[in-house]
């Protein structure tokens, strides 16, 4: 699903500062087509992950991605095969989107042998080494050095790949991402930090939190350039990550954008989200929905069919539900795995 | 077919719940996202999303019903054109021991407080779906690694007088020389050629390349080591000490030690962290701190902590080519010793392999890294008053080599452990549980430890070598436990 750059007629670069930027060029029917159905795969995903973990098959602790789809899915648009990515907690949209099996992940998460992790890491810690998705990371901001990691060995190499990292609003505030900033602009780093603002860390507004609140402007100490984006738009997340990621491979070193995106489900399962008015969440999903955007799209311009896209949803329904089956049939992991991989 | 909506748990530890209130009545068309009702749990109010499309065909359980257990059919769904009638009698809600429904949950007492633990410490995970069939004590032991025993050096061997400071160095040197993929980064490793002089001369040999001034951000560069290294290259981390280390503390333990389990297997991380370990002199509480028994907690690890300067050569070589995490404990008062090398082109020691630095039948002093120098001259002083002391460096504290500290006492019955270290919960504590529960039958008497003082490091001359151990301490513990 990599995109060439080429593609953006109309992008053009966007200076520190520049506030929102809504520089983009439309999308192409396929393109539109593409972008739909993998935000589709994974809301529809993590739907019945919660679904399962109702059902208690998955256990501890789940964050669900629904409401963030653009962004993940217009970054992946702009990145080539090889690019690597690295993520927090909030993790299962990102591993669809890399072309992770979805019987795979849901396996995982339900803790079984069929599982990315052989049901050893669950939700919160999956990987795929074919995919270069390199997790699924449970401390807030531990990801984050680690990406830089990820390009620094691309800069060693000189493999010309880029490291996409990405983080929350809250991992935003930690000391070991200022200390990643430093040296990834320090040694013109192929890292392009994508700061997932969906304006809560766990239950806490980031005002509240947060000295500035502009995360884009977070690396302006080390001259790090940023941009705001409409993280509900997947047409202005492919065209900001397209910026971002021919600024890093180009060896200008780190970018960061800053995507301002929305979870309408709580922080984890068990939160009840009493720190927001209902109203702002049912405003979100009836007025900014990036999947509705794309939906309304695709009808608006006669490239669709109601009776298409309801069978594109139905066919995703299906795969989903096909991926529960497995997770919930597939066996445990046998007890010898209890002593398997822990070292080499 | 309907669709059974099914009462859900909405958070790791619920069982029952109340259901409060519909907000849809039968009859209306739902579609995925839609709140169906309000849940009262424990803790809270929830919502229920609807998953499916369809028509609230049918309400199976009322508003304001208490004690609704997980799982129980609480509405159907019908597709378009289907009859609620055409619907299955739904199944009696579902007890607590129904294989389908969550067991053995606590009830946690504040979701507030399960929330804050959840990214640092995830609880317990209940048991999920059918049970194992085997019980976990049968799996109770860990397969044992099979680790070979030192390489033989050839009968005229040349041996190099060497401080322990360039045998690592020249160690780092013939690594970098075999693998391109092997660079070293830390505080001043390069232009200033080493806080403590070890990476001498690396600069002009490699270049700026593979020898990387880093800020002094100990927990950024730990991390993008580790990157680096789960990306598939062989860094290896100079801290300027293992006190500044302790900074980056999260990264080594909780990506570098666990990402090969957490990911089944494919994620190795092949990386050393090196630098000196414990007190130096007269530098106090917070720069003279021995982490051997911290880092030897962790599965994931490898720890090693040499004393001569052979051994540090040989088990560096060792661990920078092992594809696991390697801590790699030196000591800034060894750095300038000398010891006999033996000049091979390539000296490689297993790690995991202690050595038998004296042998003796009368007692087993166990020690390693620096603690060494106290056993060594407790052993040379017993000797003199007709105590035959056999010494073990344990050199490896992870995987430690408990096997050779049994066959010891087998013969002398007798142990005493040496470390500069804290006591509690220390080497010398492992050591004397594993005696207990693998030789108990062995011991004349019981193990006695020799460690640091269980206070911060002081600073005054007189006070800080009370808090380390002395060799007259050896030599009373060894006197006790021989009974003399």
């Amino acid at each position: 699903m990599a995109a060439s750059a080429a593609k953006a007629k109309s992008a053009k670069p966007v200076s520190a500062a520049a506030g929102i930027s809504n520089t983009f060029s439309e999308f192409t029917k396929d393109e539109d087509f593409t972008a739909l159905r993998e935000m589709l795969k994974i809301r529809r995903f993590e739907e019945k992950a919660g679904q399962l973990y109702g059902m208690g098959l998955i256990g501890g602790f789940c964050h669900l991605y629904i409401g963030q789809e653009a962004v993940v899915v217009g970054v992946q648009m702009a990145q080539n095969d090889g690019d690597q990515v690295v993520t927090s907690y909030r993790d299962h949209g990102h591993m669809l989107a890399t072309g992770m099996d979805a019987n795979g992940v849901m396996a995982e998460l339900t803790g079984r042998s069929g599982g990315y992790s052989r049901g050893k890491g669950g939700s919160m810690h999956m990987f795929s080494r074919e995919k270069a998705f390199f997790g699924g990371h449970g401390i807030v901001g531990a990801q984050v050095p680690i990406g830089t990691g990820l390009a620094f060995a691309n800069k060693y190499r000189g493999d010309g790949q880029v490291a996409l990292t990405y983080f929350g609003d809250g991992a935003a505030n930690q000391g070991q991402v200022y200390e990643s900033f430093n040296m990834a602009k320090l040694w013109k780093l192929p890292v392009v930090y994508i700061i997932e603002n969906n304006r809560y860390g766990m239950g806490t507004a980031a005002h509240r939190v947060s000295a500035t609140t502009d995360f884009s402007q977070r690396g302006r100490s080390f001259d790090i350039p940023g941009e705001q984006v409409d993280g509900m738009d997947v047409r202005a997340v492919r065209a900001a990550a397209l910026r971002a990621i021919e600024h890093a491979r180009s060896g200008e070193g780190p970018y960061i954008i800053e995507m301002q995106t929305y979870r309408y489900r709580g922080h984890s399962m068990s939160d009840p989200a009493k720190y927001r008015a209902k109203e702002e969440v049912q405003k979100m999903r009836d007025e900014r929905d990036p999947i509705e955007q794309v939906r309304k799209r695709l009808l608006d311009n006669g490239w669709s069919t109601e009776e298409e896209l309801n069978q594109i949803d139905k066919d995703i329904r299906a795969t989903v539900n096909a991926s529960a089956e497995f997770a919930t049939n597939d066996p445990e992991p046998d007890v010898s795995e209890l002593w398997t991989d822990v070292y080499l | 077919m309907p669709i059974e909506v099914l009462m859900p748990a909405l958070s790791p530890t619920m069982e029952t719940g109340k259901l409060a209130k519909w907000l849809k009545a039968e009859g209306d068309k739902v579609k995925s996202g839609d709140v169906l009702a309000e849940i009262e749990t424990d803790k809270a109010t929830m919502e229920v999303e609807a998953v499916d499309e369809g028509i609230l065909g049918k309400i199976l359980i009322k508003d304001g019903t208490e004690d609704v257990a997980v799982n129980t059919p609480i509405a159907l769904l019908l597709e378009d054109g289907e009859d609620a009638s055409a619907a299955p009698a739904p199944k009696k809600p579902e007890k607590a021991d129904d294989t389908e429904k969550p067991e053995d949950k606590e009830k946690s007492e504040d979701t507030a407080a399960e929330q804050r633990a959840e990214e640092n410490a995830p609880p317990v995970e209940p048991e999920k779906g059918p049970a194992p069939d085997t019980a976990p004590s049968a799996v109770a032991a860990p397969p044992k690694p099979s680790i070979e025993p030192d390489p033989e050096v050839p009968e005229g061997t040349e041996m190099v007088r060497q401080t322990v400071r360039e045998a690592l160095r020249d160690a780092m040197a013939e690594e970098m020389r075999r693998d391109g993929d092997i660079f070293l980064m830390g505080e001043e490793v390069a232009e200033y050629q080493g806080a403590y002089k070890v990476s001498q001369g690396l600069l002009d040999e490699f270049g700026a390349k593979r020898v990387i001034d880093t800020p002094i951000t100990e927990h950024g560069f730990a991390g993008i080591a580790i990157g680096a290294a789960l990306a598939g290259l062989r860094p290896i981390v100079e801290f300027m000490t293992w006190n500044f280390g302790m900074q980056a503390m999260d990264q080594i333990i909780n990506s570098a030690a666990k990402t090969l389990y957490m990911s089944g297997g494919q994620m190795g991380c092949p990386i050393v962290f090196r630098g000196p370990n414990g007190a130096a002199a007269r530098v106090a509480a917070q720069h003279s701190q021995d982490y051997a028994a911290w880092y030897s907690q962790v599965p994931g690890l490898k720890v090693v902590a040499p004393y001569t300067a052979a051994d540090f050569k040989g088990l560096l070589k060792a661990a920078i080519r092992d594809p696991n995490p390697v801590i790699f404990l030196e000591n800034e008062i060894l750095y300038g010793q000398h010891f006999e090398v033996p000049k091979l082109d390539d000296f490689v020691l297993p790690i995991g392999k202690a050595r038998i630095a004296r042998s003796g039948t009368d007692v087993t002093i166990v020690s390693f890294s620096i603690g060494m120098t106290y056993a060594l001259k407790a052993a040379e002083e017993l000797a003199g008053q007709g105590i035959n002391a056999e010494v073990i460096d344990l050199r490896t504290i992870r995987p430690m080599d408990v096997d050779t500290i049994i066959e010891s006492v087998k013969k002398t019955n007798r142990c005493v452990t040496v470390e500069e270290g804290w006591p509690q919960s220390g080497v010398g504590s492992e050591i004397a549980s594993q005696l207990m529960e693998k030789a108990f039958d062995h011991l004349d008497a019981p193990v006695l430890r020799v460690t640091g003082k269980d206070v911060p490091m002081p600073y005054a001359a007189n006070l800080e070598k009370l808090a380390l151990p002395s060799v007259a301490e050896v030599i009373d513990a060894v006197k006790a436990v021989t009974y003399r």
